[in-house]
């Protein structure tokens, strides 16, 4: 082993290449590390509070579900009883209806009852009449009249 | 490949040699060649291919580097940009477990160390005759191409950290503070010479430790490849032997060489950390 000048020439040279590597080499890289690093953590922190909006937001969908279909229910429960009463209300007026024309209907019989009478009283009183006619056309006779009179009767 | 050579022992010499520049006895300046002009240049010469390389492979992470540093962001990185930052942040987890102070210095030193030592180290991949030989047609001597088996580099470096420590020690404990951690430990006051011989040793072996181990595992590497080379000028059967065991010690050579590199920057934050530590 000799030593010569080289000793001195590698100390220099390993001087300025540490300095070059400490001025120029190692910051920028480690800084561009850390930040990716910051970055990351950053990215991971961003995903786990997704995570936690997502879950909050499911749980508020599942709330606004339940209302809407409750709501739905409340809805469906009116709408039925509304078309009962609608129902009710048409039966009213359907037998209101109906009791008007059963009215109608028996003021017309009556009428024509009282009209159907009042012929029959006319018929009756033009047979009584033509009756009468022929009794006293001919001789008062109890046989005669009785079978007149039968005859009378069954016409009436 | 040996062939060449006079025998095995220049060969193995030659291989280990630098590329060596500096006066020679005569006065004048020049590439040395051969050991004696080496030792007659004394220490105001330079090996210029250890230079070299180690600048140049400093360069190409510095360059690596600041193409994704210069498109750093916090979008979805791709390619050379993903594995940069996978880098980073193995240095970072690093520097974080072993580092407890905070510091702008130790993380880019950790990154430093740990790439620009790995890319030393991986030279030990190329070819042993590869490089001595484009060295030659360039009418070189010498060139060694692993910065790493020069004990020069591997002090540079090591002598950088000591410097750092030292530093970091006075920085944060105070020229006394220092002084005590080294005079007043582990022994009570009245043994001080003591006290200062046994720290003053383990202080000194932070920086003598990291260098020779470092050096120590890739010239070992180093020579082993060039053994291993040597059976190639040995006949048919050893040659394919040889080639067999040169791929085998490459692959178990990755491991080694990273983990020389990681070994060196993760000593190299403990010690900061002792340093800057103010409670014992």
């Amino acid at each position: 082993m000799n030593f010569n000048a080289t000793l001195i020439g590698q100390m220099i040279t390993f001087a300025i290449f540490v300095w070059v590597c400490m001025k120029y080499i190692w910051p920028p890289l480690i800084a561009a590390l850390e930040e990716r690093n910051a970055r990351i953590s950053e990215g991971l922190a961003a995903a786990q509070r997704g995570q936690q909006d997502l879950e909050e937001a499911e749980i508020k969908v599942k709330e606004s579900l339940n209302e809407a279909k409750s709501q739905a229910q409340e809805i469906i429960n009116q709408a039925q009883k509304r078309a009962n009463e609608i129902v009710d209300e048409a039966k009213e007026g359907a037998r209101e209806e109906a009791d008007k024309i059963k009215v109608a209907a028996t003021a017309d019989i009556d009428q024509q009852v009282t009209a159907a009478r009042e012929q029959l009283r006319k018929e009756v009183s033009s047979i009584a009449l033509a009756g009468a006619e022929q009794i006293l056309k001919r001789e008062v006779d109890a046989k005669a009249h009785a079978a007149v009179l039968d005859d009378l009767v069954a016409q009436i | 490949m040996a062939g060449s050579y006079a025998n095995a022992g220049e060969y193995i010499k030659h291989h280990l040699t630098n590329l060596t520049y500096g006066q020679k006895a005569d006065g004048s300046w020049g590439i040395a060649h051969g050991a004696d002009e080496i030792a007659e240049m004394g220490f105001w010469s330079i090996n210029v291919d250890s230079m070299f390389f180690s600048i140049g492979l400093g360069v190409v992470f510095l360059w690596l580097f600041h193409r994704a540093a210069k498109k750093a962001s916090s979008d979805a990185p791709t390619g050379w940009q993903n594995f940069v930052e996978m880098m980073i942040q193995f240095i970072d987890e690093s520097v974080r477990g072993s580092y407890s102070g905070k510091s702008a210095l130790v993380a880019p030193l950790a990154l430093t160390i740990f790439v620009w030592i790995f890319l030393l180290n991986l030279m030990d991949l190329i070819a042993v005759d590869l490089v001595p030989w484009l060295g030659a047609l360039m009418g070189l001597p010498y060139l060694k191409i692993v910065p790493t088996t020069d004990p020069n580099i591997t002090f540079g470096l090591s002598l950088g950290v000591f410097a750092l420590v030292i530093f970091y020690s006075i920085k944060f404990k105070g020229a006394g503070g220092f002084f005590a951690e080294l005079a007043f430990h582990p022994f009570p006051k009245y043994m001080m010479p003591v006290n200062l011989i046994l720290e003053g040793v383990t202080l000194i072996a932070k920086p003598v430790s990291l260098a020779l181990r470092l050096f120590g595992n890739l010239y070992a590497g180093e020579m082993i490849f060039i053994l291993i080379a040597l059976m190639y000028s040995g006949g048919m059967a050893l040659g394919i032997f040889g080639g067999f065991l040169q791929l085998g010690w490459a692959i178990f050579h990755i491991l080694v060489i990273t983990l020389q590199a990681f070994i060196f920057m993760t000593l190299t934050i403990v010690y900061l950390d002792m340093a800057s530590q103010t409670e014992h």
